[in-house]
């Protein structure tokens, strides 16, 4: 077992396995930061994942499909903020529906677009390749360009404003809705591709195939005090966890093969009940 | 009916037609005559005892989540744990069942089994609870988790232990825990909608005549309201999570006690998130919670029913509409002025 995570091969995987949870947990941030609750992450990363393994089927290619899946995630991004901050609704509740019509609308969409509710066909994928999947890139950039942009641009500082203090942004003639609505189309987007990764690693979409990695991002977001790359450096712990439960289920050791696939959520579980958060929410987050 | 009650029912009314209106949709869709996908629905099921005994038995479920579900929610939290704790209540009374002397009466069988599975949903909801008053863990995501890790162990425990001969069934629960069943043209309905009932009257007397119904819901508005009079918020939460989990967990009676009489992988599954339909069409009201667990139930049930033009996607689908629409229409409905009178 060491030796098996001391490898080279070892660190790719967990840095592939990474890529969804860290996009995720990045969205999270940006969302959040801006003042909105986002539990809907979960269906970002089902909906770009469903998007992008479909239109990478359609069209014959991987990379039309990951801008699909961002399309897709930007597009439930739309749908959460025009619910919670359009129409006032809760924003816990608005996350959680989403992420249970993405679960259900999926499983239509393929039966409608196949014939079949389970699985899509399989189309291009990107298989275990590390740097020639663009998605890694994606992932690598954004976990470095979102914090830069945090500090460093209109959009960041805005988002931010948004976030701790609408007030004073609407004292500059700012609208706290747009910046908002901005951050939550850019992490929709990040998000959808982390989903991208989820299904065109292997080609294919799988009813329910997200299996929580948005919750568990959701709890990196918070253990990293809502900043978008130590929540995505925690998320190479998740990752960590799930390719060693991976692992564990495979070589036959004396861990039973139900439970080794659990590591990653007992780990989110313990994080946040051991350290909770090691920075505090965005002031104004939730309220409207 | 005072204004806030006509909003709600309002409320639930706008979230039901635009589901419809959005199934309807679907059907287009899909190709095929909404008018003829609702009619059959309705009229099979009407028809068909065993397809009305069905809806009952999805009802019973339903009942018992949803009030789990709203319980949590009059308090402020979202319990979205019930899938993990239905799986819990499953197995401890199954096991409790299984584990009884044969010869045991139903007069302590029963009991035993009820208070079984209620202290497994409990224990589960409990520890969501006490996460978040003790540790600030959002129970969104401590109840995902535990889902997952409870789906996991319930398996391993099932192969490890209880399943027999390369089945996916433990062992049959005793002659006296068994719930007999109504008798509907075969179907799964059983006694155990008695119990769901009896748990909707009570939670409803609870919850509108007593301290504690009143402190939960203080707790749900205005945490620091509640404070400030002399209301234990972190008590209240685990209490209430606690509670909640054991309601989940008694869901366990219709399906362990009253249709497969043992632990069987996958028992109750999916009942917990359809459970957090049923709390937001029913308002969060125990009465709307009865009657939207017949309406789910009717939707989940029909949607099987009309399986052979229909796919049964469709009304997965709209499970999580209706409660993308509740939400919207809630508030929506608070917005609009009070009509003179």
């Amino acid at each position: 077992m060491i030796e098996t995570i001391l490898t080279i091969a070892f660190l790719a995987e967990v840095l592939r396995i990474s890529v969804p949870y860290a996009l995720a947990a990045i969205c999270g941030s940006t969302t959040e930061r801006a003042g909105v609750i986002d539990l809907a992450l979960e269906g970002k990363l089902l909906f770009g994942a469903f998007a992008a393994a479909t239109i990478a089927h359609a069209t014959d290619s991987a990379y039309i499909g990951v801008a699909g899946g961002m399309a897709a995630g930007a597009a439930v991004a739309a749908l959460q903020i025009w619910f919670a901050l359009r129409l006032g609704a809760d924003q816990v509740i608005v996350g959680v529906a989403l992420n249970l019509l993405a679960l259900g609308g999926t499983r239509f969409l393929l039966q409608l677009f196949y014939g079949e509710g389970t699985n899509s066909p399989r189309g291009p994928a990107f298989g275990d390749a590390v740097a020639t999947n663009p998605i890694v890139w994606i992932a690598v950039i954004a976990t470095a360009g979102v914090a830069f942009a945090f500090v460093r641009t209109r959009w960041g500082l805005r988002l931010r404003a948004a976030g701790d203090r609408p007030e004073a942004l609407v004292t500059v003639g700012v609208s706290p809705f747009r910046a908002r609505l901005y951050a939550a189309l850019v992490g929709g987007a990040l998000a959808g591709a982390g989903g991208a990764q989820i299904s065109l690693s292997v080609g294919v979409f799988s009813a329910d195939m997200s299996g929580g990695r948005g919750y568990m991002a959701l709890a990196m977001v918070i253990l990293a005090g809502w900043r978008p790359a130590w929540a995505a450096i925690a998320c190479v712990g998740v990752a960590c966890a799930s390719a060693i439960g991976f692992h564990l289920q495979i070589a036959g050791s004396s861990i039973p093969p139900e439970l080794a696939p659990l590591l990653p959520y007992v780990l989110t579980l313990l994080v946040l009940v051991i350290f909770g958060s090691l920075g505090k929410p965005p002031r104004s987050l939730g309220k409207i | 009916m005072t204004s806030n009650t006509r909003r709600e029912v309002q409320a639930a009314m706008i979230a039901l037609l635009v589901s419809v209106a959005i199934g309807s949709l679907l059907a287009l869709g899909v190709g095929v005559s909404p008018g003829k996908m609702w009619w059959e629905m309705l009229e099979r099921t009407a028809s068909d005892p065993y397809l009305f005994g069905q809806v009952l038995y999805k009802a019973t479920g339903l009942a018992l989540c949803g009030l789990a579900v709203a319980l949590a929610l009059d308090a402020g939290l979202f319990n979205i744990g019930a899938e993990g704790q239905i799986t819990a209540g499953v197995l401890v009374c199954a096991t409790v069942g299984a584990a009884l002397p044969d010869a045991t009466p139903a007069i302590l069988a029963i009991p035993l089994c009820l208070a079984a599975a209620a202290a497994g949903g409990g224990a589960v909801g409990g520890l969501i609870g006490v996460l978040r008053a003790k540790r600030g863990a959002h129970e969104v995501i401590t109840s995902i988790m535990l889902n997952a890790i409870i789906a996991g162990v319930a398996l391993w425990v099932g192969n490890a232990v209880l399943f027999r001969g390369g089945t996916t069934r433990g062992d049959a629960i005793v002659a006296g825990a068994e719930l007999p069943e109504l008798g509907l043209g075969g179907s799964s309905a059983n006694t155990s909608l008695v119990l769901a009932a009896l748990a909707v009257i009570a939670l409803a007397w609870v919850r509108s005549r007593t301290t504690w119904g009143h402190a939960w819901r203080a707790v749900g508005r205005d945490p620091a309201a509640a404070r400030s009079v002399g209301i234990s918020v972190a008590r209240v939460q685990t209490l209430v999570m606690t509670a909640s989990g054991a309601l989940a967990g008694l869901a366990a009676a219709n399906f362990v006690m009253g249709h497969k009489h043992a632990f069987e992988e996958g028992l109750g599954r999916n009942t917990g998130f359809l459970g957090i339909s049923v709390a937001l069409l029913g308002r969060s009201h125990p009465f709307g919670v009865a009657i939207a667990a017949l309406v789910i139930g009717f939707l989940s049930q029909g949607g099987l029913a009309v399986g052979d033009f229909v796919p049964k996607e469709l009304t997965e689908m709209l499970q999580g509409v209706v409660v993308l629409a509740v939400a919207g229409a809630s508030v929506w409905i608070k917005r609009q002025p009070e009509p003179g009178r």
